[in-house]
């Protein structure tokens, strides 16, 4: 077996550095190092990594065009199946996807799949988009609601097959969770927007400030002419712990926490007007991304001591392993095997502390971890400003309630076709979390690759 | 971008707005309101709903200048534009034939308030009116409130018009016999309120504007305890039954950024005066 070079490491923000400053840790490959990783790659003439990407990116080719140092049709290759490359390459799990089946990394370190995407994109971007040709008009009209990274994708794929298409977006900026959710240390606000100025450009009408369900309902989407409808309004829902003293002040869903920071620019308040307070002591509940996320915004907004607090271990924190070393490089404390059980006030409403219990492992689930168990009698106090709940999110059910018809789990999720993400609605569709649950950009995307492709289909079958 | 159609300088700090949203205008109900934004740097404000045009397109609000956010808001002028103007959201008044009602309304939201009056009379409803404010200089729609609603009465705080304080709505609640009662104003005048009407045992809705980010359901900022159950006052509400609330939570919830709230106010003058 041939020796493996390592994987070339990408650039980042020295971490203390970075716990003082919101921007971007990683700071993405250079041209010669990108051509180094580019280097390692097999050009496998039977691709595994192709099979781990939900939007079946030619992964080889676009790499070999960063060999020959063609870097702006490395990103057209890309953009071929993926409209959102620098976001892609930025926070998708590749290590669970591509990179996972990657051969090289059967004997070393895969290739670095995420990060050449990324670097692919940037150039493209820092050189100029080209736009593509425009397709002819096909007449028919399309509705896509929520700007989101699978309401994106639809309206791309859909805008690319001729058709006009309209978003409707609630927030006062498309993006989705990728505007509000998603930190500007790990995807800068900028890089979504340039992503999302090129869908305008491709002629899709976005409309801010549209909140589907309040303003229009999906019936009166078709009965302004539209054939068809993509919902993807997201997982918006914060969920709680129901536990006593949840609604004193200082404790906030990772949701108000992260909007504020992110979408409202909360760190940069005077200047900003939204305020969030943080204190000196924060505790995060939760193992996974957005945890990890809140974590993190939580020390460049000034707290002293962040810890996170889940209730199983360190091998089962469901966060991406890039962000939890991330977290541990910047002094995050990882309180594990415990789960809080109720809140305590400072008697002027305020939180003071969390009384959390001490866990222990027990026998495996049905999802397969060891399921944690409390330890009885082992209640401790943690003396703490701000607590920020990170315990998932559900499916925003305002659309679901104001439309007849549409079938929802009892999770709140929208029942869909696998294959097309066709609804129980004829003409309407969704994907991304409002289906799946609280999941991936890149799973969203696959979800609104396959609807497009139905509602290409679908239109197509309304002609004849 | 939503034009500012017309507006009015009611009191020092309170305005009106009539602003050009043509499908939010369509769709308003009493009850409900918009999400504001004025510019880039601005909050996410809250502002109920206080009437609407359909045919012009047009959607009125009330504000009191309270923080930087709307301060800065009341700056625009007719013909400026609001660069945010998301509605209708939460839940519409259920607007149905109730009898005798009784609607008091407070302070700068007694704008809402009217606009639920106009539908309840609409509905067949005796309604009587009771309009609070801080002291005389505060009075707004006195003249609007009378020529709707059968009967009208005007409080101050401070005696300095009209009634003083509550002391019209005890002597009403104890005259008359009231099939429902509807407020919005202050939360403590919201809390009160619902105070006095329990004991005659008067369904009581109150109209809660907590603080909120997204408006939308998102954020939960602003949970509030009903029963026993947290619910969000944005998509839950924000009307709710004024003997279930948990208001000396709500009070307390509410003034967690004031500290911020002055902060913003003194970076906002210093760099005036620069």
């Amino acid at each position: 077996m041939a020796f493996n070079k390592p994987a070339i490491d990408m650039p980042k923000q020295m971490p203390e550095e970075r716990i003082h400053n919101f921007e971007e840790v990683a700071r993405g490959y250079t041209k010669e190092l990108a051509l180094e990783e580019a280097a390692r790659c097999l050009q496998c003439k039977n691709p595994q990594c192709i099979k781990g990407c939900p939007v079946n990116i030619d992964i080889p080719a676009f790499i070999k065009l960063i060999s020959e140092e063609k870097y702006i049709e490395a990103a057209k290759k890309i953009k071929e199946t993926n409209a959102l490359p620098a976001i892609c390459g930025r926070v998708c799990p590749q290590e669970n996807q591509c990179q996972k089946f990657c051969i090289v990394g059967i004997r070393g370190d895969p290739i670095e799949i995420g990060r050449l995407e990324r670097f692919a994109a940037d150039y493209e971007r820092d050189a100029g988009v080209e736009m593509p040709e425009v397709v002819k008009d096909s007449g028919h009209k399309v509705a896509v609601v929520g700007a989101g990274p699978a309401g994106l994708t639809v309206a791309a794929e859909l805008k690319k097959s001729g058709h006009h298409v309209e978003m409707f977006e609630a927030l006062h900026v498309a993006g989705g969770v990728l505007m509000y959710g998603i930190p500007q240390f790990r995807l800068p606000k900028e890089i979504v927007q340039a992503e999302v100025q090129y869908i305008k450009k491709l002629g899709v009408d976005i409309h801010l400030d549209n909140m589907i369900g309040k303003l229009y309902t999906v019936q009166e989407l078709f009965d302004e002419g539209y054939e068809s409808v993509f919902i993807g309004s997201g997982a918006g829902l914060p969920r709680f712990l129901n536990l006593p003293g949840e609604n004193l002040s200082g404790i906030y869903s990772a949701n108000e926490f992260l909007i504020r920071t992110n979408l409202m620019k909360a760190y940069r308040f005077p200047e900003y007007d939204t305020p969030i307070n943080i204190g000196e002591k924060v505790a995060v509940i939760g193992g996974g991304n957005v945890a990890m996320d809140a974590a993190r915004c939580s020390l460049r907004l000034g707290a002293e001591e962040v810890h996170i607090i889940y209730r199983r271990g360190m091998t089962e924190l469901p966060a991406r392993h890039e962000e939890v070393e991330n977290a541990e490089e910047e002094g995050i404390i990882f309180t594990l095997l415990n789960n809080p059980t109720k809140f305590i006030s400072d008697g002027r409403g305020n939180v003071k502390e969390i009384e959390l219990i001490r866990m222990e492992l027990g026998e495996p689930d049905d999802s397969g971890r060891r399921r944690p168990r409390p330890i009885p009698g082992s209640e401790w106090r943690l003396p703490i400003d701000t607590v920020v709940i990170a315990i998932g999110q559900s499916p925003n059910p305002i659309i679901q309630q104001t439309t007849e018809g549409l079938e929802t789990t009892r999770w709140g999720t929208i029942i869909t076709d696998e294959e097309t993400m066709l609804t129980t609605i004829e003409g309407v569709y969704a994907g991304g979390d409002v289906v799946s649950g609280a999941a991936t950009v890149i799973s969203a995307m696959g979800a609104g690759k396959k609807a497009a492709q139905a509602i290409n289909e679908y239109l197509k079958k309304k002609e004849s | 971008m939503y034009k500012i159609v017309t507006k009015k300088e009611l009191t020092p700090n309170v305005k009106f707005f009539e602003v050009h949203a043509p499908a939010v205008a369509h769709k308003s109900k009493p009850g409900q309101f918009v999400i504001v934004r004025g510019k880039e740097t601005g909050e996410r404000l809250p502002i109920t709903i206080a009437g609407t045009d359909p045919e012009k397109g047009t959607v009125d609000i009330y504000f009191a200048e309270v923080g930087k956010s709307s301060t800065e808001l009341g700056l625009l002028e007719e013909g400026d534009s609001i660069l945010n103007f998301a509605g209708p959201l939460g839940n519409s008044v259920k607007i149905e034939n109730y009898g005798k009602i009784l609607c008091v309304g407070g302070g700068v939201f007694v704008g809402a308030m009217l606009y639920q009056i106009e539908a309840f009379k609409e509905a067949g409803n005796h309604v009587t009116a009771v309009f609070g404010y801080r002291n005389k200089d505060h009075v707004i729609l006195e003249e609007e409130v009378k020529a709707i609603a059968d009967e009208t009465y005007i409080s101050t705080d401070d005696g300095s018009y009209g009634y003083e304080g509550m002391s019209i709505v005890e002597q009403l609640l104890e005259k008359n016999k009231y099939d429902h009662v509807f407020t919005i104003g202050p939360t403590s005048l919201q809390k009160n309120l619902s105070d006095m009407t329990k004991p005659y045992e008067i369904p009581t809705n109150v109209n809660l504007f907590p603080i909120m980010v997204d408006g939308m359901g998102m954020c939960g900022a602003c949970r509030v305890t009903v029963g026993g159950s947290t619910l969000f006052s944005c998509v839950d509400g924000p009307e709710f039954d004024g003997h279930e609330v948990d208001f000396d939570e709500l009070i307390m919830r509410m003034r967690v950024y004031n500290p911020q709230e002055k902060i913003a106010m003194v970076v906002k003058k210093m760099e005036a005066e620069q």
